[in-house]
């Protein structure tokens, strides 16, 4: 026992670096595997707190660009508006707009990343405004991520432009679906795998979210098609896509939330 | 004492709030960030109480993961250099470690950019080691360890110049 207790004393020093190497080594898997929680993140008071500070001041030199896009989006959005036909009685209630399945919430960007191979965005919205894991994240061109953490005030969001993340999307003229993953190298093009042989691509195509996961509803744009090639077993296709987004430049965001996640999630545990 | 204590309080929060709102946005040629940050590390006094130092730079690569939402990365890459900084300095700067005399302001130019340079190289290569954590992806991991070392090591020695005057105990 002495011995022992002499053995701890002697190498406190060695132990103590163990330990700590150990305990950062163990967060660091953690991070790696998908949704599990990261212990350590940053919607919490302290980071969140700081980084909103930080983006109010330097939000106030991107307000040109950002109305722009805006006033880009509203365009798009009005043109749908008035280009469909518009129910003039007004007595007349459309029972279709209750319960609608789709709930968004626009949002911030107060930090965003991706220079590494695993990039977070922090949002400045959080529990108090109802938003909880695996929402959907877009912006207005095209799909930037899912929801991972939130505190209440903050959200973490798993970047598309993240090693560990797997988003299910389709072409657009086609219903053939694939996944999509990033391969770490561009912030501007990702990866669409498992698109099968028989599928038809081209250069310049159009890929879309698939509708196939509970997160995001079917059809919000990802990217057109810059390369493409057959995997090694020739089954099927490995294709690069160049995002509609800029991702090194987003400040408005929109959360949506799927009112019937739980209740498809529910039928798929069911089957398994 | 109070005096260097309140230093090296200031520098470890400056250095943190300099490293997550400045540094790791730079991004220059697409991904290349320095990390100066470890100079709290390098600087740290050398007569001192090496299980408070260990976990002091422990502390720190969790806060900077904190920010950075990067899992423990900053955090074991940090806590190793600490470690290891005795032997770093044996080796860069000889006798002088010996006698426990060493000041920052005064040494020899050359001994200084060593000492920084094998401790930084460590640091980036830990670094980007658990950051892409695929030995598939070893020259990835080589590649981003020798180019963000160079703008590191250059930021370092350049402000060890420019506060030279504040490190003199």
């Amino acid at each position: 026992m002495q011995q022992i207790v002499n053995f701890i004393l002697r190498n406190k020093t060695f132990l103590l670096f163990v330990l700590l190497l150990f305990v950062s080594v163990m967060l660091t898997i953690q991070s790696h595997s998908y949704h599990r929680s990261r212990f350590i993140n940053s919607a919490n008071f302290l980071s969140g707190g700081i980084y909103n500070a930080s983006n109010s001041m330097s939000e106030f030199f991107d307000l040109k660009n950002q109305n722009k896009l805006l006033q880009e989006d509203n365009k798009r959005l009005k043109s749908i508006l008035y280009n469909t036909k518009q129910t003039p009685d007004t007595n007349y209630i459309d029972s279709t707009n209750y319960n609608k399945k789709y709930k968004f919430t626009a949002a911030q960007v107060i930090r965003n990343s991706y220079a590494t191979t695993n990039n977070i965005l922090l949002l400045n919205k959080g529990d108090n405004d109802s938003i909880k894991q695996d929402f959907g994240v877009v912006s207005s061109k095209g799909i930037i991520g899912i929801v991972e953490k939130t505190n209440r005030n903050y959200a973490t969001v798993l970047s598309i432009l993240n090693t560990t993340s797997s988003i299910s999307a389709k072409l657009k003229k086609t219903p053939h679906f694939g996944s999509l993953k990033w391969n770490g190298n561009s912030p501007n093009t990702i990866q669409l795998s498992e698109i099968p042989k028989i599928a038809t691509v081209a250069k310049g195509d159009t890929i879309i979210t698939s509708g196939r996961s509970a997160i995001f509803p079917k059809g919000i744009p990802v990217g057109t098609i810059s390369n493409f090639k057959l995997d090694n077993a020739e089954n099927y296709y490995e294709i690069d896509i160049v995002l509609f987004n800029d991702m090194t430049s987003i400040e408005h965001v929109y959360i949506i939330e799927n009112k019937d996640a739980k209740i498809i999630e529910n039928i798929l545990k069911d089957n398994d | 004492m109070t005096n260097l204590l309140s230093i090296h309080t200031i520098r470890f929060i400056v250095l943190l709030l300099i490293q997550v709102l400045l540094l790791s946005h730079v991004n220059f040629l697409g991904n290349i960030n320095p990390y100066p940050y470890i100079l709290f590390v390098l600087l740290f006094p050398v007569k001192n109480n090496r299980l408070i130092f260990i976990l002091l730079s422990f502390l720190l690569g969790l806060l900077i993961d904190m920010f950075l939402d990067s899992g423990g990365i900053h955090a074991a890459a940090t806590v190793t250099i600490a470690f290891i900084r005795p032997a770093a300095l044996k080796f860069s700067f000889g006798a002088v470690y010996e006698h426990n005399a060493i000041k920052f302001g005064n040494v020899d130019f050359g001994q200084r950019i060593t000492y920084i340079t094998i401790l930084v190289l460590i640091h980036h290569f830990i670094l980007f080691l658990l950051e892409i954590f695929n030995f598939s992806k070893i020259f990835l991991v080589l590649k981003n360890t020798l180019f963000s070392s160079i703008f590191t090591i250059l930021l370092c020695v350049l402000i060890t110049i420019i506060f030279g005057g504040t490190n003199k105990k």
